[in-house]
């Protein structure tokens, strides 16, 4: 019952207030928020804002996160905690008044507060401040600011800035009503938003084309800026395609260019790459695992020793399964897939059983996660890290293959395999080191996998099929192949993907291949030279 | 450098006494199942249909083996030709069910009704007649071996390359058919079928009498391979998978020799997937998984390829392993399997039909691999 009568006691206050404002009140700059109308209360956010009093920016703050209450006396209170201020001098006051009630804020209300902040910031030397004030005004207008910007505007210096505001007055003019002494302001209003582009502008700019009352040049003016930011955004969307395009590429290539080199050198292709794919993701795992539970100092450049680690131990598996199976089914190629398929059926119910069919959480560490904006682009950082680590990885590849011993004599043998061996190169141990660094390559594109796909035992699965696909459509002739390959499979798919859909594109890109293997049957870049083909 | 001399001697004289033996076991598993319950000698409907889907499997081993084993095209894709030729089928059943779906829709199928289709597309015209069903299922999967077979080998695509894209192709077929709009029932394929020629499917006389069509099937089928690889065209044919550019070199035309019997084989493969849906009772389009594929070849490899009477052998002792398995210990099938591969790959080149008689011996170790891939006399 004394609730109830408490509650019928304010609601009494609070209509005395609103319906008799200032009865009783003070009038000073804060008198205006002591009240129950948004108007009135607008307006006194205004007026607080143009007093410069050292406590308005306590108060508007207050009054943006609810804090700020008040009496219908005209009292203004800032809550802290369970202790409220007398927002006038910053006094705590005890007991808490009576009939205290926040004041409420709408949108109206939300409006006055940008306006003063802008207001405040706008005159601020430092320019992000200003930089800020000015995008606030851009996503919402008011047209009581279009003095002050305009002021701002005539001194001001930094380019960004400069441009801000003048979207910003663009959008203010546009957000008032059409007069006809206001076409031309209106017109150069419209010509800046085009300038400026966006999906925000191209919003305000397809209002104005729709609007029956306006002017019918600006209509049009509008129209035809509407078209151009719509053209606009479909090229920025076309490069982030072509950048999604390029990022799936060097996951192509990472999982490929292993598969090649074996292919290249033994004339096998090894089923189980998928599952050293898998393998390596999973050493990324334990890699982070062991981190996190011995030195937790160099957890964030876990990552970064799963790499070596990963390689070494897939290149090892790739050497035992040389070793122990591949060697004995030499002259048989067609049974050395058959037997690599079998091995990756042993090896992903291995790994389920020892680590469980679900997905693995593999960590992004934080300096690869998140993006930024380039231009109209979004630009993922994992999948740009793993677009630079593919090329690094390709170029390492090159070096060995180009430098190294053990690379010219891999390239003798993918030449000639019968001349090779009777020049004196040891060609067990060619093929041993040939298959490891392939499974090694594996292990890396695993680690990258990792970071952006579910790590589980199925994961080589997903990938095996497009790989095969990058090998037979590049050729074995030299990496280069490989890279085009790569990036036109990894390209085509996405630039295919807006227009006829995902699982479209895959279906497209695979009989593309198909179709162009019948006119190439050896790829992109065959192997030339004599003992190759029959 | 394969078994030539081993497949020359009196190589098919198991096929007939296979096909016999296939025919005779279905027959007596078939009337079993008609027998009441509690007699002795009765075996359960669920046999009765396991059977069936072994015999089906055999005819895509036997499929596989004639590319495979007497053409040497490692093919990973035949489960498309399969999967087809049980669409076919498929596309039968679901127009016999007739107006007694969930949506009560004489003309349309249900998944068509949910997908609000309100006509046929047009490749399902026809589809209520046996006789186009028939036809499909061996034209379908003949016409698309027809077109890949003549565009592989007219370029002389050969080898693990071709492997890889026939690999390819069942791959996009099974994106393809997992799109609803396909108009074959995407995910769900299709299934709930009621009646084959108006005969009720989920009796006892129905489900014995497919089973011994099946039988007859494959042992047709097996004859029919008997005939096309013995005789005149089966030397040609292993004359180009041992030497093919020397039979070039002679006159003859591999490529043209190579299309038929891939065709002819894909024929059997899509006879054996509509009769496989028949029994099974549903076709999806996980049939189309590369991983398919690839185990029809291993059956062929465990019985012993280029025998035909291996391929039915193999692919029933695998399929039966399969099922004792993956009942009994599932989470060890897959290593059964991976070991398959490989302890057949290593150790039984020639599969279990291999271990009867002496099989000449591979110097495999010298043997480079140019040396081998350089079809023809050089080795």
């Amino acid at each position: 019952m004394r609730s109830l009568a408490c509650l019928t006691l304010v609601v009494a206050f609070w209509l005395g207030a609103v319906l008799a404002p200032g009865q009783g009140a003070r009038a000073d700059d804060f008198a205006g928020l002591a009240r129950g109308q948004f108007e009135a209360i607008a307006g006194g956010v205004a007026t607080l804002a143009a007093s410069g009093d050292p406590q308005a920016e306590s108060v508007l703050h207050a009054l943006e996160q609810r804090r700020l209450f008040f009496t219908p006396s005209g009292g203004l209170f800032i809550r802290q905690g369970e202790v409220y201020r007398d927002a006038r001098t910053g006094q705590p006051v005890s007991p808490v008044p009576d009939m205290i009630a926040p004041v409420r804020l709408n949108n109206r209300v939300r409006k006055a507060l940008v306006a003063a902040w802008a207001e405040r910031d706008l005159s601020s030397p430092l320019v992000a401040k200003r930089l800020g004030a000015a995008e606030a005004l851009y996503h919402r207008p008011d047209p009581a600011m279009l003095p002050a910007i305009g002021r701002v505007l005539s001194g001001e210096k930094d380019r960004a800035v400069r441009s801000a505001l003048v979207r910003a007055r663009a959008a203010t003019i546009l957000e008032q009503a059409p007069a006809p002494d206001q076409v031309a302001a209106r017109l150069e209003a419209v010509a800046s938003l085009r300038a400026a582009g966006g999906l925000e502008a191209r919003g305000i700019l397809a209002s104005v084309a729709a609007s029956a009352s306006e002017d019918a040049g600006v209509r049009a003016a509008a129209r035809a800026a509407v078209s151009r930011i719509d053209w606009t955004l479909r090229v920025w969307g076309v490069l982030q395609n072509a950048f999604y395009g390029l990022s799936y590429g060097s996951v192509l290539l990472l999982a490929a260019t292993g598969l090649a080199i074996t292919f290249g050198v033994m004339g096998v292709i090894n089923m189980a790459h998928g599952e050293m794919m898998m393998i390596g993701a999973y050493v990324t795992w334990m890699v982070q695992q062991g981190i996190r539970m011995t030195v937790p100092g160099l957890e964030p450049i876990a990552l970064l020793i799963a790499i070596p680690v990963s390689f070494v131990v897939c290149a090892a598996f790739g050497v035992l399964i040389e070793r122990g199976l591949i060697r004995f089914l030499y002259g048989r190629p067609l049974e050395t897939l058959l037997a690599t398929w079998g091995l990756s059926l042993i090896l992903q119910q291995a790994v389920r059983s020892v680590f469980g069919p679900t997905n693995i959480a593999v960590e992004t560490p934080s300096w690869l996660s998140g993006s930024f904006a380039l231009g109209g682009m979004e630009i993922t950082l994992n999948r740009l890290g793993i677009l630079v680590f593919a090329f690094l990885v390709l170029g390492g590849l090159m070096l060995v293959l180009r430098r190294t011993a053990l690379g010219l004599e891999m390239r003798a043998v993918t030449q000639n395999r019968r001349m090779a061996a009777l020049m004196g190169i040891r060609t067990p141990r060619v093929d041993a080191m040939a298959f490891g660094l392939g499974a090694g390559l594996a292990g890396l594109a695993g680690v990258a996998v990792s970071q952006i796909d579910n790590v589980s035992p199925n994961l080589g699965q997903s990938y095996i099929i497009d790989s095969f696909m990058v090998v037979v459509f590049g050729g074995v002739g030299n990496l280069w192949g490989t890279l085009a390959a790569a990036m036109a499979l990894g390209m085509g798919g996405k630039v295919l993907e807006p227009t006829i859909g995902a699982v479209s594109a895959k279906i497209a890109i695979l009989v593309l291949v198909i179709l162009y293997i019948q006119r190439h049957p050896r790829g992109m870049f065959p192997v030339r030279g004599r003992g190759i083909e029959s | 450098m394969s078994a030539f001399s081993a497949t020359m001697g009196r190589p098919f004289s198991g096929a007939a006494r296979t096909a016999i033996v296939v025919v005779a076991v279905a027959v007596a598993v078939a009337l079993a199942s008609l027998l009441p319950e509690g007699n002795p000698l009765h075996v359960s409907a669920f046999v009765v249909s396991l059977s069936g889907k072994y015999l089906a499997y055999a005819m895509l081993a036997l499929a596989v083996d004639l590319v495979w084993g007497f053409a040497g095209i490692l093919t990973l894709g035949h489960a498309a030709f399969f999967a087809l030729g049980g669409y076919a089928m498929g596309m039968y059943l679901m127009r016999e069910i007739g107006a007694r779906g969930v949506y009560g829709n004489a003309n349309l199928p249900d998944f068509m009704i949910f997908l609000s289709w309100n006509r046929l597309p047009w490749y399902w015209w026809g589809s209520d007649h046996w006789a186009w069903a028939l036809l499909l299922v061996f034209a379908v999967p003949g016409l698309l071996a027809g077109l890949f077979g003549w565009l592989a080998f007219r370029s002389r695509v050969s080898g693990v390359y071709l492997s890889i894209i026939t690999q390819a192709l069942t791959y996009a077929l099974m994106l393809a058919f997992f799109q609803n709009g396909l108009g074959f029932g995407g995910n769900n394929g299709l299934t709930d079928f009621k009646d084959i020629l108006g005969a009720d499917l989920h009796a006892a006389s129905t489900r014995a009498m497919l089973l011994v069509v099946t039988a007859v099937a494959l042992a047709g089928a097996l004859l029919a391979a008997r005939f096309v690889v013995g005789g005149r065209f089966g030397h040609l044919l292993i004359a180009v998978r041992d030497a093919e550019s020397r039979t070039r070199f002679l006159g003859y035309r591999p490529e043209q020799v190579k299309l038929l019997v891939w065709v002819f084989s894909a024929m059997i493969a899509g006879l054996g997937g509509a009769l496989y849906v028949t029994q099974v009772g549903i076709i999806n389009p996980g049939e189309f998984a590369p991983a398919n594929s690839i185990e029809s070849v291993i059956w062929v490899a465990v019985g012993g390829r280029g025998t035909l009477s291996g391929a039915v052998l193999g692919a029933v002792l695998v399929n039966f392993g399969k099922t004792l398995f993956t009942a009994w210990l599932p989470a060890f099938w897959l290593y059964g399997l991976g070991l398959l591969f490989v302890v057949t790959t290593l150790f039984l080149p020639n599969g279990l039909m291999g271990l009867r008689r002496p099989v000449r011996a591979l110097p495999a170790a010298e043997v480079t691999p140019e040396v081998s891939n350089v079809e023809g006399g050089e080795a």
